[in-house]
């Protein structure tokens, strides 16, 4: 029992991350129409951003401190960052410390940028081209960025913590009644569970209850007839494409600290995401959805160790493994709808 | 007995029957329309014939054997040729090329692999798609894309590929729609010379009455997926039951 | 001539030439000068040239004819370099069985996978391609460490003692064909320049030019011609008495076997195999090639194989010394600019000129380097006969 709530623990945070990199996949899916090989590099940016943001905060003037010495007795050089002169001592380490979440206020307008720029400068070129063509150049554009990335970043993983508020772990167990130190699971990944069902959330009622939404989904059910109602739809989708970019980018931004981000994390995320979408069944955003928390638990119930006696190295190709099994036995996905991609 | 039978052939999408104990004989080499208002089962009847859909109940016999369970590939290798609304060619390769593949279809059946051989350099092929080009008046237009045609001279192209196979029946679905007058006179020309020439049974699809009355041997008239009557073009005209069916609509 | 048209046959002499004179026409620079670096003429480059000019010639047969795009098929090369190992590893060092094992496994193993993903059309498709490379990915990394080697892979050691070989104790087996090692070389010194012919290279070669002859058949047979109409409209394609399905598998399995008999190559020149072969990254890689040269084009794989890798091993060498010292001539401010400027794009950064490349490519030029040469060979044209406007257009290579 407290093995089982244990894995499915540790399915939510990858479920998590692999759902909402899936829900923005399946929005421009469904908008644009356009099978996105580069939205594994938004979701790389948005880590980025997260970053940036913290050396941002961390600028600092070196002076020299001549109340401390090192071993060689010589005034130690001391950086100062310059949120201590801002804001005090204390308040500044206090935003240092917090920068990961604060780093959300500077992803979301950078990433709405970026995947505005991404559509206006080069999606919008390929409506019309075949399926094939779209897949083609947004994998060239995510080599492309994720280079990019590189080139300013380097190769080498960058570790990003959490908050010290949040660096410890929670005794789920004990809390429901178990033994104590049998279910422990750290903060931060019930941070992220909860901040992406937020998220996901946000979206489904943004696209439910306002007017917008209600536009975008009618378009993704008959683009025609709602661009025969005189309605724009092309710029409604372009803020879709956006919108879509900055669930990514958030993704990414709060997985920092469960992993450090490197320049390869959005491919790597990718190829699963889009076996999460077939699985899910393409332009279903609740499928997208469902398929990602399922397909996270499922691999995290892979790698217990019973299973992997019987079964080695089921970890590592479950989610291949279930994809392959849905696709045959349920063509259109867990919840597709007819006509998607049938051409 | 007719080379097409078609017996109470039922099919239901949820809760609209689409359609409803149809029955149908197509008389060998003869030009048979099915005719009704919109909605009528025209197209769903037709998806019954090539198996693309399968109806719930009933049966379809050509030529004494039962096509249903079969694929659409199947039925035509039966010899049950269909011509699409909108002009169903092969837009990439040049009208040449499109005019052999029904003719290696005939002769090397549904798959067989010739991966070594020239396909210019296959005589009968050859001779026999320039043959059928000329035979459309396309002869000119062999190096073309047949993307890059007129409407009209697609169309001409995908009845001369479903004539390369020398079918028994050519089954066409509104062969006209969207064309312009010039266009559609030119159609129906073409395919009075077919049903003369050629030792072919036609059933046409149309909702063009001009069309209909001037090529027809016989009519179904299809009204909310049940044949309403079946009779000679010079019965149809005037009765009643066709006259209310088309109310609204444009009767000749 | 070998049942080719005329134009095929210029085509397959002109790649002919070049790849046996490839030694030569890759080390055009002295050795002494500053260019020598961009000298390709060395038989481990020469022979990837043509190792993954047979992979991505393969890889067109699929993509380019029928329009279904694989983005698994480095499983399918790996798969061919293992069972090619074992065959040397166990059986004989002679290349050539090597080579057939790679060629039959890979065949076999894309009779299955070809079942299986070629139900679903499409994107379906390529991500069932995916699913099942990265899974054998996987599996070789992980579970099948046995038979795979694991994360080290498997190489042919002292202890490896084929049935048909007379190895001394404790000497390391060889590739061989019928003796010939396929390390030896011949090097050849005229003034500065040194050319070196190497023999692993010349059976490499050879069995590309057999493979690019095969190809050029295909795409003129009857079966070509239906793969091409599959492309272009499957529902007339039923509708006119033809199945896909057979179509499409079959050449599913020739563009595995294609695959296999890289992968089979490739043992056979380095007598190495690892996991990271069939890693996702590598199938990508062949679709770049593929796209670059010109997709459903005949010599667009082999050009792109050819450009990426001499990127990959060329380009990617260019330090910033090596900039700094081509442009020394320049004012010391403008020559650290300049080299700022183009650093990011070389050394290292070689995979963002790729991409970039890649994606111009696509959004400008859909018919790869072929279509651009094709291009530029009728704007000289219509410039040399200017009042002549009308032209008819030429079909692809």
């Amino acid at each position: 029992m407290e093995a089982i709530i244990l894995q499915i623990l540790n399915g939510l945070d990858k479920g998590s991350a692999y759902a909402l990199i899936a829900l923005g996949l399946t929005l421009i899916f469904g908008t644009l129409g356009v099978v996105n090989f580069a939205h594994g590099a938004l979701f790389m940016i948005g880590a980025f951003c997260a970053v940036t943001f913290s050396r941002i905060l961390t600028l600092s003037r070196t002076v020299i401190d001549e109340t401390q010495t090192d071993f060689l007795g010589n005034p130690l050089k001391v950086d100062v960052p310059y949120l201590h002169d801002l804001f005090g001592q204390a308040t500044g380490d206090a935003i240092i410390d917090w920068a990961v979440p604060l780093s959300i206020l500077f992803t979301v307008p950078v990433m709405m940028f970026v995947g505005y720029a991404m559509e206006r400068g080069l999606i919008k070129h390929f409506y019309n081209r075949p399926h094939a063509d779209q897949i083609l150049v947004t994998f060239g554009l995510a080599i492309v960025l994720q280079e990019v990335i590189k080139y300013f970043y380097g190769a080498n993983p960058i570790p990003t913590p959490a908050p010290q508020a949040f660096a410890g772990s929670l005794d789920f167990g004990a809390l429901l009644g178990f033994d104590p130190n049998l279910i422990i699971y750290p903060y931060w990944r019930i941070i992220y569970f909860v901040f992406s069902a937020i998220i996901i959330g946000a979206v489904f009622a943004f696209l439910q209850y306002t007017t917008f939404g209600m536009v975008v989904r009618a378009g993704m059910a008959d683009r025609e007839t709602v661009g025969l109602l005189g309605i724009n739809i092309d710029k409604r989708f372009t803020i879709m494409f956006g919108l879509a970019a900055a669930v990514a980018g958030l993704a990414g931004v709060m997985y920092t600290p469960i992993n450090s981000p490197n320049y390869h994390m959005g491919m790597d995320f990718l190829v699963l995401s889009f076996v999460v979408v077939v699985v899910g069944g393409m332009g279903s955003l609740p499928g997208a959805v469902l398929a990602g928390f399922l397909l996270g638990i499922l691999e995290s119930f892979a790698s217990m160790r019973e299973v992997l006696e019987i079964l080695p190295g089921l970890n590592q190709i479950i989610i291949y493994l279930v994809a392959i099994i849905i696709l045959l036995t349920r063509p259109r996905g867990l919840m597709g709808r007819k006509g998607v991609m049938e051409d | 007995m007719g080379i097409l039978e078609v017996k109470d052939v039922g099919k239901r999408f949820g809760g609209l029957q689409a359609l409803g104990d149809v029955n149908l004989s197509v008389k060998e080499n003869t030009v048979h329309a099915i005719i009704g208002p919109n909605g009528a089962g025209k197209s769903t009847l037709l998806n019954c014939l090539v198996g693309k859909l399968i109806p719930d109940t009933g049966s379809v016999m050509f030529d004494g054997q039962s096509v249903l369970g079969r694929t659409p590939h199947e039925i035509n290798q039966m010899g049950i040729s269909r011509v699409f609304q909108t002009p169903e060619i092969f837009g990439d390769l040049t009208v040449m090329e499109n005019m052999m593949i029904p003719c290696f279809a005939k002769r090397d059946g549904a798959f067989r692999m010739r991966a070594i051989e020239d396909m210019m350099r296959e005589k009968d092929i050859v001779e026999k798609a320039e043959a059928m080009l000329e035979d459309m008046n396309m002869a000119d237009k062999h190096h073309m894309h047949a993307a890059s045609m007129s409407r009209g001279d697609k169309r001409r192209l995908e009845i001369g590929m479903c004539l390369a196979q020398e079918p028994r029946l050519l089954l066409l679905d509104e062969p006209t729609a969207g064309m312009a007058r010039a266009d559609t006179n030119n159609t129906i020309d073409l395919l009075k010379q077919i049903s003369d020439e050629r030792d072919i049974t036609i059933a046409i699809i149309e909702h063009d009455m001009h069309v209909v009355f001037s090529l027809a041997q016989r009519i179904t008239v299809l009204a909310q997926g049940t044949p309403l009557v079946e009779d000679d073009p010079e019965n149809i005209k005037g009765h009643p039951k066709v006259r209310e069916a088309y109310l609204g609509e444009t009767a000749a | 001539m070998l049942g080719l048209t005329k134009k095929d046959l210029q085509l397959m002499l002109i790649v002919t030439g070049l790849t046996m004179l490839a030694p030569f026409i890759l080390n055009p620079f002295p050795e002494s000068s500053g260019m020598a670096q961009f000298n390709a003429g060395y038989p481990d480059l020469m022979q990837r040239f043509v190792i993954f000019g047979i992979f991505a010639i393969g890889f067109n047969l699929l993509f380019g004819l029928t329009g279904y795009l694989s983005f698994g098929h480095a499983a399918f090369l790996g798969v061919g370099s293992y069972g090619a190992i074992w065959m040397m590893k166990l059986v004989s060092l002679n290349v050539i069985p090597a080579i057939f094992m790679g060629v039959i496994v890979a065949g076999i193993f894309s009779v299955a996978v070809g079942y299986i993903c070629l139900r679903r059309s499409g994107i379906y498709f390529s991500i069932l391609t995916l699913a099942i490379a990265q899974m054998s990915y996987a599996l070789a990394y992980s579970v099948l460490t046995p038979i795979t080697g694991g994360e080290t892979g498997l190489q042919i050691k002292s202890t490896d003692r084929p049935l048909l070989s007379n190895l001394a104790e404790g000497e390391t087996g060889r590739a061989n064909l019928f003796g010939m090692d396929m390390r030896q070389s011949f090097e050849l010194s005229v003034g500065d320049w040194l050319f070196t012919f190497n023999v692993g290279y010349y059976i490499a070669a050879v069995v590309m030019l057999i493979a690019f002859y095969v190809s050029i058949r295909i795409f003129r047979s009857p079966f070509g011609l239906m793969l091409r109409a599959i492309k272009s409209n499957q529902t007339r394609m039923s509708y006119t008495g033809l199945n896909p399905r057979p179509h499409t598998l079959a050449a599913f399995v020739i563009s595995g076997m294609y695959a296999g008999l890289a992968g089979g190559l490739l043992v056979a020149m380095d007598t190495q195999v690892g996991p990271e072969r069939m890693f996702w990254t590598a199938s990508g890689e062949v679709v770049l090639m593929t796209i670059l040269g010109g997709v459903g084009t005949l010599i667009g794989p082999v050009l792109g194989a050819g450009v990426i890798k001499y990127m990959e091993n060329i380009l990617s060498k260019i330090n910033k010394d090596v900039l700094h010292e081509w442009f020394a001539f320049m004012p010391d401010g403008l020559e650290d600019f300049i080299v700022f400027l183009v650093y990011p794009f070389i050394g290292k950064g070689w995979h963002l000129t790729l991409g970039i490349l890649f994606m111009l490519v696509v959004i400008f030029l859909p018919g790869g380097l072929v279509e651009g040469g094709q291009r530029i060979s009728k704007w000289i044209k219509n410039r040399r006969k200017a009042k002549d406007t009308g032209g008819s257009t030429e079909p692809a290579e």
